[in-house]
């Protein structure tokens, strides 16, 4: 067990020591979230301020849209971009001839993907704060349940991601930038799921981002926790998380089959 | 006892043969040396010993450790150095050390970095980025990366590579110490007639994926009647027959 905690940190060491040397990567982190978060608080100040009541309530439901929704993105990018580092740097064929188990791999960019979320959002919510008066953390524990589900699904979107880069090799890699952008209108982050037609209605309740965004905004509205969103948001995660795990096991096995482990980058 | 046990050991990409039936024992503690032109299959019988590559067929005893069923408990008493796979170009030297003692789970890591470079000589390159190094200083520092767990077992793919004559000396000398101070087995792929001479006991020479002789480097020499191992490798690589025995 400590071996293994042993080399989950030899790996996340591997990517902190990257970001201590570069700052633009540090930069990176912060710089979208941030970037999103101006254009919407300027934007939901503006419909705000047209709006006769619910100005506050409409300003909350789409900042608060916004951060949840990058820590989603950031989670799923934080581990595919993590995982493409090894690739860059054509380091894989070192890591996968030492002892570290595949599982401890992901549990490792797993553990990169959580700091580059806090690193990425934390700036984004102290801004929602200081300019638009809105503060995420007045959610209060409800925030972590939240936070935690959208994390998860950023974390089996983005094993999938590396399923396929480990499929396809390095030319799948705009998939780690892309896929859940692609989500985004079945996410239902700004809107509520009844307002998309029959078929992508569907496809929304079967991802828990949905879910989470409708209990957002009922939180949001009436201050309750929307326990029955939860239960679904979490309920799927496991299902998901479970596909991607066995897809991610089979495609690792697919590569070391192909001897894809040691050309992936080419 | 032997550090290798390979038996029937075949790989196969679609209609593509890579290695065909290898079948081939490495004493422990010793030096063998796998010998063969480009295309030979060198490198994926190394890939399939390290775990990276999954055989058509066959089955690897490595360190007593069925390589099938329970790889993690050889790979932990293994290392492997190529010049080929680069090290994290970002890192310096010294993060690179830290990543792979974490990974290795090597005791003290710090005073093992310290002793590694000085026996290696690495002492000035070890705050620098090792993407900055020179080829000569990257291949010094990947042999040192392959030997922080004090491995029982070193796998090499062409140690020397991109050396000049002084610094190829230098590192052959510490395979040597290292071997004799640590009765660890070395399986080294090598294109360096003069290095295979040096250090192995034994050559296994490979050709289109099947071993197709094997012996220690003077009986090889005197089976195919010449003075050095790079005529040998020619008179195999051109289908010369040995000399009758």
């Amino acid at each position: 067990m400590i071996a293994s905690a042993r080399r989950i940190w030899g790996m996340m060491y591997r990517h902190l020591a990257l970001y201590r040397r570069s700052w633009p990567r540090l930069l990176e982190l912060a710089y979208w979230p941030t970037l999103q978060m101006c254009i919407w608080g300027f934007t939901s100040t503006y419909i705000a301020s047209r709006m006769a009541v619910g100005g506050q309530v409409a300003i909350g439901v789409l900042l608060g849209g916004v951060l949840l929704w990058e820590v989603a993105l950031r989670s799923q990018m934080g581990v595919a971009i993590s995982f493409l580092e090894e690739i860059w740097s054509r380091n894989l064929g070192h890591v996968f001839v030492s002892p570290l188990r595949p599982w401890e791999l992901v549990a490792a960019l797993i553990g990169m993907s959580a700091l580059r979320m806090l690193a990425g959002v934390l700036p984004a919510a102290l801004l929602a704060w200081a300019l638009y008066a809105f503060n995420i953390f007045a959610l209060g524990p409800m925030l972590v349940l939240f936070s935690l589900n959208l994390m998860v699904m950023g974390w089996w979107v983005s094993l999938g991601v590396v399923s396929l880069i480990l499929r396809h090799g390095a030319g799948a890699e705009a998939l780690a930038w892309s896929v859940l952008f692609g989500l985004t209108p079945f996410a239902a982050v700004f809107y509520p799921v009844d307002v998309l037609p029959s078929g992508f209605r569907e496809v929304a309740l079967a991802l828990p981002a949905a879910h989470v965004f409708e209990g957002m905004r009922q939180a949001l509205a009436s201050g309750v926790m929307p326990w029955g969103q939860m239960a679904w948001a979490s309920g799927l995660n496991m299902v998901w998380l479970l596909a991607a795990a066995s897809l991610f096991a089979q495609q690792f096995r697919v590569a070391r089959t192909r001897g894809a482990l040691l050309s992936i980058g080419e | 006892m032997n550090a290798i046990e390979v038996t029937g050991l075949t790989k196969r990409y679609g209609d593509v043969l890579a290695v065909d039936g290898l079948d081939f024992t490495v004493p422990r503690g010793s030096t063998v040396g796998l010998l063969g032109g480009n295309g030979a299959g060198k490198t994926t019988t190394i890939a399939m010993l390290l775990g990276l590559l999954i055989p058509t067929a066959g089955r690897m005893i490595v360190l007593g450790h069925d390589m099938a069923r329970d790889r993690f408990a050889a790979l932990a008493r293994m290392n492997f150095s190529s010049p080929y796979i680069a090290l994290p170009h970002r890192l310096s030297v010294e993060e690179n050390f830290r990543v792979y003692g974490h990974l290795y789970n090597v005791r003290n890591i710090d005073a093992r970095i310290a002793e590694l470079a000085a026996e290696l000589d690495l002492g000035d390159l070890l705050k620098r980025p090792a993407g900055d190094l020179s080829a000569g200083q990257k291949t010094r520092v990947a042999l040192a990366k392959s030997l922080l767990n004090r491995p029982d077992l070193l796998l090499l793919d062409e140690p020397t590579a991109s050396l000049d004559p002084d610094t190829g000396d230098q590192v052959r000398g510490w395979l040597e110490r290292y071997r004799a101070e640590s009765n660890a087995t070395i399986l080294l792929a090598s294109h360096n007639m003069a290095e295979v001479e040096r250090l192995c006991d034994m050559v296994l020479v490979m050709k289109r994926g099947r071993i197709v002789d094997r012996g220690s480097p003077a009986a090889l020499l005197a089976r195919y009647g010449r003075d050095d191992l790079e005529d040998v490798f020619l008179d195999i690589a051109r289908d010369r027959q040995a000399m009758p025995a």
